[in-house]
């Protein structure tokens, strides 16, 4: 009942464009509600440690964007959160779960290091890196293949898969780096011959210190073509496709599982790519547990980004303010209260988005209407008349 | 809660609705709606889809509370009443998708929520006892011990029906009950209901299948937009008027001679579809295509009749390509492809209405453009990337030939109708240069209008030379639209015969296991 034929004539001209309005009110608002909700709570907890929510909420701003360092470190960790992000994102939008990001974002540090330190110290620098980034995209997708192929071949679920190969890859990586290639008494490889990239200090001498480096420029690049790929190419059209009806799809002529099996294998090299950022950028040398759980961030930051690129990007850019503007209150309240308020975000999205929806068609339906409603406040025959109707949403 | 049976006037009608009207965002459901039943007589509620017959019947039933106006049962006003009252005040919705656990028995389905017991244990004979009694009265008889999950569609319908009046319900509400029922059944339903207006009770039944209104409805009431437009004795009026009510201007009904279907064409030349011994596997059974031959000539229709669920699904999707063969062959002209993927069966001329529009036909959350190039999206893309311009403009030309509403490329396909979105479908599977076309229920749940409109785009694609295998559970369409028609049991063809000697009283045993008489 939701499609009348008359309405969808009479309100032809008006319809696409709030059409439009809704689609994009539906994209932004779950974010936002669940971004409030977490701060009531931070404000909760900050008051149960005594201390002002104003001055620590000040505080976490001033240490994230308050000065140049600040602003350094919150573009390094959202560079990471970007790529991560974005892996996700991209599976999600093929319908497909991916919580590998962790093990791919590790797997394309790591080779990318591997190449950099074969490759010869006097390797022209556009190529060295041109490289090491390749090598870097090259495992993360290879870790992000291989629950691909079980899905196509086997129907194994990527949940389950992505998951387990995260051990594995952890756990390979851990017992190279400790048995074979890494320097004396520390859990990482000697530094990289080739391929470093330019921190972003040896031009804005101000961030001096700070991890940022020109790896943001690739993240948004990354991001530009994903959007690219997702919305204009036709491997994007049949991908979103499979994401919401594989049976249309594949009466499409889509190859389903072809499709999972491609978005892994895309997501994965986008993770892994993001290993480029810590080694070829910030330390120049592979370091084992150097992802931290920026892997499974990544799920978060494709949830409130919406699976959108762009969203990503500013998804990456809120979760780095919060873990850079943690630093900067330890003193007043444990850091921890950031890893919280991430949980509750989450938590808040995840639960946001059918909920906001009622409410959005709730808020029109009464804008719509205020003249013609006459009688249903005033149920006659019973008390029970207030019930939502559940049909309406 | 008891509602005094007073007042003289009211006594009449078991339910009166007056200026209903119910909006869902910008979506007018009801506007001003009226409906007047008498106690004691079966009225038939019909409507285009969309039309608001649902959510009047919703109104009625307590799901939903109207914007404005007043609901009567018995002359008593309910406005905003819940489904439990409803239920308490005796009036029973038996809906369309039945809500029956399939795992228990037809008596412990009907005591569901208001056993029987005896010491605190459910007592099981004396529901069995009840199923009995009631059976009796009403002439539903049905085995209280058998499970449900053994019963045919027809008899688990008669369980919903017989389960409404074990509840108490006066007032029958039913919404399409014939969609999914063979002519057997529709007949038996008919008797059934018959029967229970004879024993008092009040019947309102939604449908849209105009020969079963003149058969079974004392009276009937048309809407058209939200409202009510008609309000017919069914004596005095014919199918002719009930159509143009439903639709607001004159429509032809589809009979073969209306139609104007001509003898099956002999002249035109080009690829039909020949199947050779095709076997499908599926879920229920092995074999759930068994054995089929048949060939279908350019020009021609052959119509595959049937009762749903005996094999026609599986063998549609066979030949699109999207259910694997167990063995036989599949050939299009004098090319096999029995092996062949989806888009190069497409590329080769075969198109395809699919009978889940919602579900195959369309990507909901997909514009209409994007829609309208699915299955050839391929075509519309140089080196990968979608060619934005040249999509635009074929789906305005399709649009427009096609008379899609609202005609904005850029609307999601769930923001259409029902008869909208499969104006979509067949813009893209019969607005290209194809051969061989699978069309598969292809005026379910559309409006009188747009199944006009199909109709008329299947038979000028068979005019123009094309193979067409019907698939519907629209005995009707099959029977006036084909040049043959094949009864489909069981994943068999049980005959195939031309048009001409078929007939609903021919076909209908055939549909339900019965024998070809020896000719």
């Amino acid at each position: 009942m939701t499609s009348s034929t008359a309405a969808g004539i009479t309100v032809s001209n008006t319809r696409s464009k709030s059409e439009r309005r809704e689609k994009i009110e539906e994209a932004l608002f779950p974010p936002l509600v669940a971004i409030l909700v977490a701060f009531v709570c931070g404000d909760i907890l900050i008051l149960s440690f005594g201390q002002s929510p104003l001055t620590v909420w000040r505080l976490m701003l001033e240490g994230a964007w308050g000065n140049a360092y600040g602003i350094g470190q919150v573009l390094y960790k959202a560079t990471t959160l970007s790529f991560t992000g974005l892996a996700v994102a991209i599976g999600y939008r093929a319908g497909l779960f991916n919580i590998g990001a962790e093990g791919q974002l590790a797997a394309g540090g790591f080779l990318a290091a591997v190449v950099g330190l074969a490759m010869p110290a006097a390797t022209p620098a556009v190529i060295a890196i041109l490289v090491c980034c390749a090598a870097a995209a090259a495992g993360g997708g290879v870790v992000g293949a291989v629950p691909g192929w079980l899905r196509t071949r086997f129907g194994a679920h990527e949940v389950i898969t992505t998951i387990m190969i995260n051990f594995i890859v952890l756990a390979l990586l851990n017992w190279v780096i400790a048995t074979h290639l890494h320097v004396p008494e520390t859990l990482h490889t000697p530094e990289i011959r080739a391929g470093a990239l330019a921190r972003l200090d040896s031009f804005i001498g101000a961030m001096h210190g700070s991890a940022a480096n020109l790896t943001i420029v690739i993240a948004v690049l990354v991001a530009a073509a994903s959007w690219w790929y997702l919305f204009r190419t036709r491997g994007g059209y049949d991908l979103r496709a499979v994401g919401l009806q594989p049976d249309a799809a594949e009466y499409g002529g889509v190859n389903v599982g072809g499709v999972f099996f491609k978005a892994l294998t895309i997501g994965g090299a986008i993770a892994g790519l993001g290993g480029v950022n810590f080694v070829l950028g910030y330390k120049h040398y592979y370091e084992d547990g150097f992802a931290g759980g920026t892997g499974f961030l990544g799920i978060a930051v494709a949830l409130v980004g919406r699976n959108n690129p762009f969203g990503v990007i500013l998804a990456a850019l809120f979760f780095a303010t919060l873990s850079q503007g943690g630093l900067a209150v330890n003193a007043f309240v444990p850091k921890q209260i950031v890893d919280v308020l991430q949980g509750v975000v989450i938590i808040a999205i995840a639960a946001s988005v059918p909920e906001v929806r009622r409410i959005l068609l709730g808020a029109r339906r009464r804008i719509s209407e205020p003249p013609t409603r006459t009688t249903p406040d005033v149920p006659t025959a019973n008390e029970h008349a207030a019930t939502p109707p559940a049909a309406a949403v | 809660m008891t509602y005094p049976r007073n007042t003289l006037q009211s006594t009449a009608l078991a339910v009166r609705m007056h200026g209903i009207s119910k909006s869902f965002g910008p979506v007018r459901a009801n506007r001003d709606a009226s409906l007047d039943v008498v106690r004691g007589e079966i009225h038939a509620l019909v409507g285009e889809n969309g039309a608001g017959k649902s959510t009047l019947m919703k109104i009625l039933g307590g799901l939903i509370t109207p914007d404005a106006g007043t609901v009567e049962v018995e002359g008593r006003d309910v406005t905003g009443w819940s489904t439990a009252d409803a239920i308490a005040a005796g009036v029973g919705v038996v809906h369309q998708h039945f809500m029956l656990v399939p795992t228990l028995t037809v008596a412990e389905n009907l005591v569901l929520g208001k056993e029987p017991t005896t010491g605190g244990r459910i007592d099981m004979q004396r529901a069995i006892a009840d199923v009995q009694k009631l059976g009796e009265e009403t002439g539903l008889v049905i085995d209280g011990t058998r499970l449900v999950s053994d019963l045919s569609v027809g008899e688990a319908q008669r369980v919903e029906i017989l389960k409404t009046l074990y509840r108490g319900a006066r007032i029958l509400v039913l919404d399409e009950p014939t969609a999914v029922l063979s002519p057997p059944e529709v007949k038996e339903l008919v008797q059934v209901l018959k029967r229970v207006r004879e024993s008092g009770g009040t019947v309102i039944i939604i449908t849209h299948r105009l020969e079963e209104v003149m058969a079974l409805s004392d009276n009937i009431t048309v809407m058209r937009a939200g409202a009510t437009v008609a309000n017919l004795h069914t004596a005095d009026t014919n199918p002719a008027e009930i159509a143009q009510a439903m639709v607001g201007r004159h429509v032809r009904l589809s009979t073969r001679e209306s139609l104007g279907a001509a003898a099956a064409r002999t002249d035109v030349s080009g690829p039909g579809l020949t199947v050779s011994n095709l076997v499908v596997g599926g879920v229920r059974r092995t074999r759930e295509v068994d054995d089929v031959s048949f060939e279908i000539r350019p020009g021609e229709i052959l119509g595959i009749a049937g009762v749903e669920g005996n094999g026609q699904s599986e063998l549609i999707e066979a030949l699109a390509g999207l259910r694997p063969v167990v063995s036989g062959s599949i050939r299009l002209g004098s090319r096999h492809i029995t092996d062949a993927s989806v888009r190069d069966r497409h590329d080769a001329g075969l198109s395809h209405i699919p009978e889940d529009r919602q579900r195959r036909g369309l990507v909901m959350e997909y514009t209409v453009a994007d829609n309208l190039v699915l299955g050839q999206q391929h075509h519309f893309s140089h080196n990968g990337t979608l060619d934005r311009a040249a999509i635009a403009d074929y789906a305005r030309r399709q649009i427009a030939e096609f008379d899609i509403r609202p005609a904005d490329p850029l609307l999601p396909a769930r923001a259409l109708s029902g008869g909208n979105q499969q104006k979509i479908v067949v813009a893209r599977e019969m607005g290209r240069d194809f051969h061989v076309l699978l069309a598969s229920q292809p005026t379910r749940g559309v409006d009188v209008g747009a199944i006009e409109f199909i109709h008329a785009q299947i038979l000028a694609a068979r005019a123009a030379g094309r193979a067409i295998l019907l698939v519907s559970a629209e005995l009707n369409e099959v029977l006036s639209l084909s040049d043959r028609i094949a009864v489909m049991y069981r994943g068999r063809f049980v005959t195939v015969m031309p048009a001409a000697e078929a007939s609903e009283d021919v076909l209908g045993p055939l549909m339900i296991g019965g024998q070809v008489a020896a000719a």
